[in-house]
């Protein structure tokens, strides 16, 4: 599906507050993506549940080089290496979002409205106030554009569909990155492990709670 | 005997034809085999292996959009529902209103077992009060027998499925007789806060019940009591009980459990009913009509072989409906059959359904534990306000019950999602430090409760619209009533007041009625439209779901409850089913069938 009109003139408008010449946009390699055919088909009613499934199996994969490279470097940002784990690119995370966004499902569609766009803003936004795309700035000029639309709540009227834009990318990089073995390790997750007894809560986990 | 095709179904003659391979089809076809009955059972889906197509132990980074639900897989990825959901491709229904709020959809499956494979396996039994609801409050349906009626068959069907839970004596929610249910797992800390806290408020919180296997079935002692005096069936059933393993307290039920240490029609009551020898199935075969023979009584089914498209008529002393309370009804009214009262179709009720959820500071940041347990319901509410809503205090008729869970489970797409309202949104490691925070200290309620049967909720046939199969569909007229609308209203507040007792807070505030009901056929636990009863004028069946009309055609689904107790209907539909069966059989052993 293709980014109507509408839309596009949307996100523009949003971002003519602090891109001060439209003009720079026609230089910033676009987030371009291919189209999901109208009548791509889903996995369907009766997929084959053990069999093997990997990012663009199902449906083919959208998301064109440079997207790809803004989505990793986006996706760092709200899930960067730490002591515990890496970082979610490392991880598979962008081949996930782009699964996500090239599905043919009503919802994912949905997504993919706010998504690209969304990509594309941000490159825009990165050029008009470094000069580069958004995967070239250094990680305060990344930090400049994230603390304006982190909080959807607070963000500034002209950040409104960026901060919609990025709740949604957060969540979806968030569940990309929690679900994979590194994920599930790193928020304590010790579970889908076989038991022969279930011994409920530790005694250590009572008393914490004032239960013991 | 055994799965056999259309073509040699056609040759064979048999006592009974069972459509459906659910709960209620699984229930009669076991109890009629097990008795000697040569039974032919008829399923609108495929073929369906749980041994060897339940995906146990993956992970959702192994599924498509890591799992989450599409309208292809409403329940996920992993879920086990074939070729189902409220839409199935070629098999539409439709709404005689426009609005939202009167609409009713309507869940199917298409498989072997269908909706056993993936429910919710949540098995409680309706109390005294629940059959006699219009005697004890005017409103509704009494049901034509007692609770003392049903209970040995809700003992004989806990016993063989196999259901955990304990005796707790409150009131309307009965104990089971020593030594039938299984043990209730051990609460998770999020059970025992919500059980603290809510005792408070005066609400109680016991342990729930559910089919699964806490510890392996006795099999040198439950044969003996569900099959006395059956050596062959006893046998058989001892055979199988050691085939089913325990739960290994790991991987979502809804998949199907390919050790069958859960209930599905699948892995607990047609392996069984196989062994009989005395039971053939035909997959792939959608029942359009019963047939009537010139004395009025029922010939045979007709049913389109899905694969072929070819239709084939099979013959049977008994024919019995057990397709889903809906699928039974559409196929009574396309039958033209045991419907003098005019009553197939009417009073179609679904669960009430309202859920709230909420974030518990206590509950951050626990010392890392496996909190998987057997998925769910470990504690549960009843329903505690009988005496205050007899004496018209809540200003709605019928009560509900809090299905209610927290803990760190296996991560998916809403793990660490939509955590703003608490943290303000942010990024980079201090979002990490969130995520690992926040996890696992949400809980959240889920109130299922009774609705009434009115007027306004009831199903016919479309009269233009065909499926694929050219069979006329169903057409639905739904209204909730102050009720149902009291009740879910009721349900939100309650649920945030013992949020409030945890120390706990939520992101939207409780809503009215009509904001917080989810939409009918929402809950999927759709029964009515062919209701039993004592007066053939008012009802269509029998307390044995003996059709007033057509003598040897039996309804063993949910299509003749007479009201919908809060209390989760498979259960009861399983007892019915036992009950109905045990009938047939002694009216075919009188050679009065």
């Amino acid at each position: 599906m293709s980014l109507d009109r509408r839309t596009t003139l949307k996100w523009m408008f949003a971002a003519t507050a602090t891109v001060p010449s439209l003009q720079a946009l026609g230089d910033v390699p676009q987030p371009q993506a291919r189209d999901v055919a109208a009548d791509q088909p889903g996995y369907g009613t009766d997929p084959n549940l053990t069999g093997e499934w990997k990012p663009g199996g199902p449906w083919p994969l959208t998301l064109g080089a440079a997207a790809r490279l803004t989505t990793s470097a986006l996706c760092d940002l709200v899930i960067p290496a730490d002591s515990v784990s890496p970082a979610a690119s490392s991880v598979g995370v962008v081949d996930f979002i782009d699964e996500w966004i090239s599905a043919p499902y009503p919802q994912q569609r949905s997504d993919r409205e706010l998504i690209l766009p969304g990509l594309t803003w941000i490159d825009a936004e990165s050029q008009g106030r470094f000069g580069k795309a958004f995967a070239a700035l250094d990680q305060p000029q990344k930090e400049a554009i994230a603390n304006d639309i982190c909080n959807a709540a607070k963000a500034a009227p002209q950040f409104a569909t960026a901060a919609k834009f990025f709740a949604k990318f957060r969540d979806l990089t968030a569940g990309g990155f929690y679900t994979t073995p590194v994920g599930m390790k790193d928020i304590g997750y010790v579970g889908n492990v076989s038991l022969t007894r279930f011994d409920g809560p530790p005694l250590a986990v009572l008393k914490k709670v004032g239960l013991a | 005997m055994s799965f056999i095709s259309a073509a040699e179904a056609d040759k064979n003659t048999y006592d009974v034809i069972v459509v459906g391979s659910g709960a209620a089809g699984g229930q009669s076809a076991y109890t009629l085999t097990m008795d000697g009955a040569r039974v032919l059972m008829l399923e609108a889906g495929r073929h369906y292996e749980p041994a060897t197509e339940t995906p146990m132990m993956q992970t959702n980074a192994a599924a498509p959009l890591r799992g989450a639900g599409t309208p292809e897989k409403p329940f996920g990825f992993w879920d086990a529902t074939i070729d189902g959901g409220w839409q199935v491709p070629g098999e539409p229904y439709t709404s005689a209103s426009d609005d939202p709020a009167r609409q009713f959809v309507w869940w199917r499956a298409r498989m072997l077992g269908g909706r056993t494979n993936h429910w919710g396996r949540i098995s409680l039994r309706n109390g005294p009060y629940d059959f006699k609801p219009h005697t004890r409050d005017g409103l509704g349906f009494d049901w034509p027998m007692s609770y003392e009626d049903l209970a040995p068959y809700y003992d004989k069907v806990e016993m063989l499925i196999g259901v955990y839970g304990a005796n707790d004596g409150l009131e309307n929610t009965p104990n089971s007789p020593a030594g039938v249910l299984l043990p209730p797992p051990k609460p998770l800390v999020s059970d025992l806060l919500i059980q603290q806290r809510a005792r408070k408020l005066g609400i109680p919180a016991i342990a729930g019940h559910r089919a699964v296997l806490t510890q392996r079935l006795d099999h040198l002692r439950l044969p003996k009591l569900l099959h006395p005096g059956n050596a062959k069936a006893q046998s058989i059933l001892a055979a199988d009980m050691q085939k089913r393993a325990a739960c290994i307290f790991a991987t979502p039920c809804g998949r199907g459990c390919s050790i069958r240490a859960n209930y599905q029609s699948t892995t607990v009551h047609l392996p069984p009913a196989m062994d009989t020898g005395n039971l053939d199935i035909v997959t792939d075969a959608m029942v359009r009509a019963v047939t009537k023979r010139p004395d009025g009584r029922a010939e045979g089914v007709v049913y389109i072989d899905r694969k072929t498209g070819a239709e084939h008529h099979v013959k049977a002393r008994v024919v019995v409906l057990a397709a889903s309370a809906l699928e039974s009804v559409r196929i009574l009214l396309n039958s033209g059959v045991a419907n003098s009262s005019g009553k197939v179709g009417k009073y179609i009720m679904d669960t009430v359904g309202a859920n709230f959820s909420g974030q518990v500071p206590l509950l951050e940041s626990l010392p890392l534990h496996n909190e998987d347990g057997v998925d769910g319901l470990h504690l549960y509410t009843p329903w505690w306000l009988y005496k205050e809503q007899l004496a018209g205090k809540l200003g709605f008729g019928r009560g509900y019950h809090f299905e209610f869970g927290g803990g760190r489970h296996l991560p998916g797409m809403g793990t660490a999602a939509g955590l703003a309202w608490l943290n303000g949104g942010n990024y980079g490691r201090k979002f990490k430090e969130d995520a690992r925070r926040y996890y696992g200290s949400f809980v959240g309620f889920a109130g299922r409760g009774e609705m009434i049967p009115n007027d306004d909720c009831y199903a016919e046939l479309d009269p233009d619209v065909k499926d694929r199969f050219g069979i006329p569909v169903l057409r639905f007229h739904w209204k909730w009533s102050q009720h149902e609308l009291g009740q879910a209203a009721h349900m939100q507040k309650t649920a945030a007041e013992i949020i409030d007792a945890m120390g706990g807070r939520y992101s939207t505030k409780p809503q009215s009625g009509d904001k917080a009901i989810k939409q009918g056929g929402i809950i999927i636990h759709e029964v009515g439209g062919a209701m039993m009863g004592t007066d053939p004028a008012k009802s269509v069946t029998n307390s044995f779901g003996r059709c007033w009309d057509m003598k040897n055609l039996f309804i063993t689904d949910g299509a003749t409850l007479c009201s919908n107790a809060d209390k989760n209907p498979t259960l009861t539909i399983m007892a019915l089913a036992w009950r109905a069966s045990e009938h047939m059989l002694g009216l075919m052993k009188r050679k009065e069938l």
